[in-house]
């Protein structure tokens, strides 16, 4: 088993919580993991992706080879573009279509959902309009990794138990919360074209 | 013991609090920062009475270490690769004078400057100081360098330092601990005058030092990390420094290179093993993060041996960080990217925060500077320096820590006038006072912005060395009282803080303008951990 990830969005976005998720998800499940963030300064309102590596045997590379990503995860619908070289002719592109607009030249919209639908697999959701209709706009990126469950080699079981860990602390409303996101984005998932085989 | 999921830089920390570390300094500066922070926050550091502690700057850090050297404890000094150029002093001499109780300078580069003006490669400087080198190629080695490094330091009494770069800096993955090392006690140097470099005493202590080089070499030569790995093509061997080697075998199916591999993490280079590497082979390829530093001494000036290809021959671009395909490609293996990034993506460069008050000052010092020609504000190194983009397009200069005051004062003796210079408090702490000082000294006429707020704002919010101290700074710099002017930076007193930036920027003389507020992203943070702890004592109660 071997997942290679890039996780992306806009600094500030908070794509760290999704790999965070993962990450405690594919420990639990025995799994070797690396990945690489992005600190520093272009956390500041800019362009900001996350290499996340999972395996069930040693990983070499912190960086994920170019053409080899087994699936792009992002939070903003141009970011997700932005990463097409490092994904493999198979790999899944699961998106959010919600635009996050801090600069002047941002591409027309109905272009940018063309060039997500060339990718022959992909996944576009507004997890924001999602999340704000479960009364939780905050858990967009929990909705995003839903539409990612799939698709990621993990059990789901263990997803949601590493949500309930990660969130325990902030009560139990906060868990199921986000376990709802996780649910709600994993449902539009499978509605868009999702084989629900559980894997 | 569990492994634990650590950033390269977190692996170090916790390597230094396992191997008896007594003491970490530091200045923050991406990727390092964390290393620091990690010991900062240990409650396992706390219980073992670690010293924690940001400096003024990175020389002042670097001294403070050797002098727990000096006193016989282990200690740790942290600093991005550019501050080793202001640590630079302490870190030469450093090697000349020797440690005593183990001390371990780490140096984090930035190829392809991802939060830097350069991309220097710190080896040089450890070559330059005579000083071993180790290159940790993944996170558990980061960890157990720490231990090998302070062990090795205490041998031959020499300060040892350790290069990373941003990749591991900054990169997740399992870390499996040691045992507990309990700190050194308190013991002076058996020779008190070792650190005393009088001309006499440095050139015994220099003679020494260079005496000393053979014993580096074998110890580098039987180093665990660095070894040969024989296979069968001998037309190419290649050299594959720290975390090269990772991308070297990402590669090959079950990480099985078919040609010998030569991996090294410490230096100086192993002569022996590169030499046994070079017979054996037809042509060698050399893979490393940052200078081509031993393409160049294999190359030679003449280059007249055996081929060698790397960053000087073109086979690896000379510039940027190496990845698994610039290394597939120097093997002549396929270039497996993807689809091209659609025309339609944009670049989206970092901005100043929504809220933070660098906004509010550089609108307003682009409207009192309206009526001169542009060209005339220097920057400095923090958030502030993105007043180079749009929409302020407001600074004209960002050189190095402090280079602002410096730069504004040799412009205007050059008769640009009116030079203004903008740098933040953490900056001006860092190497900004003593610029201020040649500028009070000569009369020069500049403007001097001081962006408080308060924090080291582009590390993420680290304790400034400046809070509440910079009017006093400027005062007993020499700068005169009523030129000192502290403002509000906000919309609401613009026309006030809009007539005294004109005044001081028209007076003739040194004047400082400090626009004052809180960064934006400490204010948040500090509201929620208030929140937080509001709700806990509730709970409580």
């Amino acid at each position: 088993m071997k997942k290679d990830i890039i996780l992306a969005g806009v600094g500030g976005q908070g794509i760290l919580s999704i790999a965070a998720t993962i990450g405690t998800a594919a420990l639990n499940a025995g799994l070797h993991l690396k990945q690489a963030e992005v600190h520093g300064m272009s956390q500041r309102g800019g362009d900001v992706q996350s290499n996340l590596r999972i395996s069930d045997r040693e990983i070499a590379s912190d960086l994920i080879p170019f053409g080899k990503a087994d699936m792009i995860i992002s939070v903003e619908p141009m970011e997700s573009l932005r990463y097409l070289p490092m994904l493999s002719p198979e790999g899944w592109l699961v998106t959010n279509t919600k635009p996050y607009i801090n600069i002047r030249n941002y591409p027309e919209m109905e272009k940018l959902m063309a060039e997500i639908q060339l990718q022959p697999r992909h996944i576009a959701l507004d997890a924001d309009e999602i999340a704000r209709q479960l009364g939780s706009p905050k858990s967009a990126n929990m909705v995003i990794l839903g539409a990612a469950s799939p698709f990621l080699g993990i059990d789901y079981q263990q997803l949601k138990d590493a949500i309930s860990r990660i969130f325990s602390k902030k009560g139990e409303e906060v868990v199921k919360v986000n376990l709802d996101a996780l649910q709600a984005g994993r449902d539009e998932a499978i509605r868009q074209k999702a084989p629900a085989d559980n894997s | 013991m569990q492994k634990l999921l650590l950033l390269g830089d977190e692996a170090i920390a916790q390597g230094g609090i396992d191997a008896g570390m007594s003491g970490i300094y530091a200045y923050p500066g991406t990727p390092s920062t964390e290393i620091t922070e990690y010991v900062m926050h240990s409650k396992e550091a706390k219980a073992l009475n670690i010293k924690a502690s940001w400096g003024a700057n990175e020389k002042t850090a670097m001294e403070t270490a050797l002098g727990m050297s000096y006193a016989g404890k282990r200690a740790m000094v942290c600093m991005k690769h550019v501050g080793l150029n202001v640590a630079a002093d302490a870190f030469v001499n450093s090697a000349i004078t020797g440690a005593n109780g183990g001390l371990i300078v780490v140096a984090a580069d930035d190829p392809s400057m991802h939060s830097s003006q350069n991309e220097q490669d710190s080896r040089f400087f450890g070559k330059f100081a005579l000083m071993p080198i180790l290159e940790p190629g993944n996170q558990q080695e980061a960890y157990d360098m720490v231990h090998f490094g302070f062990e090795l330091s205490e041998k031959f009494r020499i300060p040892v330092l350790m290069r990373i770069t941003t990749r591991l800096a900054h990169s997740r993955s399992g870390v499996a601990r040691r045992e507990n090392r309990p700190q050194n006690s308190l013991k002076l140097p058996e020779n008190l005058k070792q650190f005393i470099l009088l001309p006499a005493n440095a050139r015994r202590q220099y003679k020494a030092l260079l005496a000393n080089q053979p014993a580096f070499i074998a110890s580098s030569e039987s180093s665990p990390f660095n070894f040969l790995i024989d296979h069968a093509d001998k037309r190419l061997g290649i050299i594959a420094c720290g975390l090269a080697y990772n991308y070297l075998i990402e590669n090959f199916e079950n990480h099985e290179v078919p040609h010998p591999v030569l991996r090294i993490g410490q230096y100086p280079a192993p002569h022996k093993l590169i030499e046994n590497l070079y017979d054996q082979c037809d042509s060698i390829l050399v893979l490393e993060d940052g200078y081509p530093m031993l393409e160049e001494l294999l190359r030679g000036l003449l280059n007249r041996g055996k081929t060698i290809k790397g960053r000087l021959d073109g086979t690896i671009p000379r510039d940027g960080e190496l990845n698994p395909n610039i290394v597939a490609v120097a093997l002549g293996l396929a270039d497996t990217r993807g689809r091209d990034i659609p025309a339609l993506v944009t670049g989206r460069p970092p901005s100043l925060c929504k809220g933070c008050p660098h906004i509010y000052s550089y609108n307003a010092l682009n409207e009192a500077l309206s009526e001169f020609y542009k060209g005339r504000v220097f920057s400095d190194i923090g958030c502030y320096t993105l007043g180079a983009l749009e929409p302020f397009d407001a600074i004209n200069s960002c050189v190095d820590m402090g280079a602002s005051i410096t730069m504004a004062k040799g412009a205007a003796d050059a008769g640009l006038l009116p030079a203004v210079a903008v740098i933040g408090d953490s900056t001006f702490t860092h190497s900004g006072m003593t610029g201020l000082l040649d500028a009070v000294n000569d009369h020069s006429s500049i403007t001097v912005v001081i962006l408080d707020n308060a924090t080291t704002g582009m590390t993420g919010g680290q304790d400034s060395a400046a809070v509440g101290k910079i009017e006093d700074i400027c005062e007993a710099l020499g700068v005169q009282k009523e030129h000192i002017r502290i403002i509000n930076p906000l919309q609401k007193y613009h026309e006030e803080n809009l007539a005294i930036m004109k005044e001081e920027i028209a007076f003739e003389g040194v004047s400082v303008i400090i626009p004052r507020r809180e960064c934006i992203q400490t204010v948040t943070r500090r509201m929620r951990e208030a929140k937080k702890l509001q709700s806990t004592e509730k709970v409580e109660a």
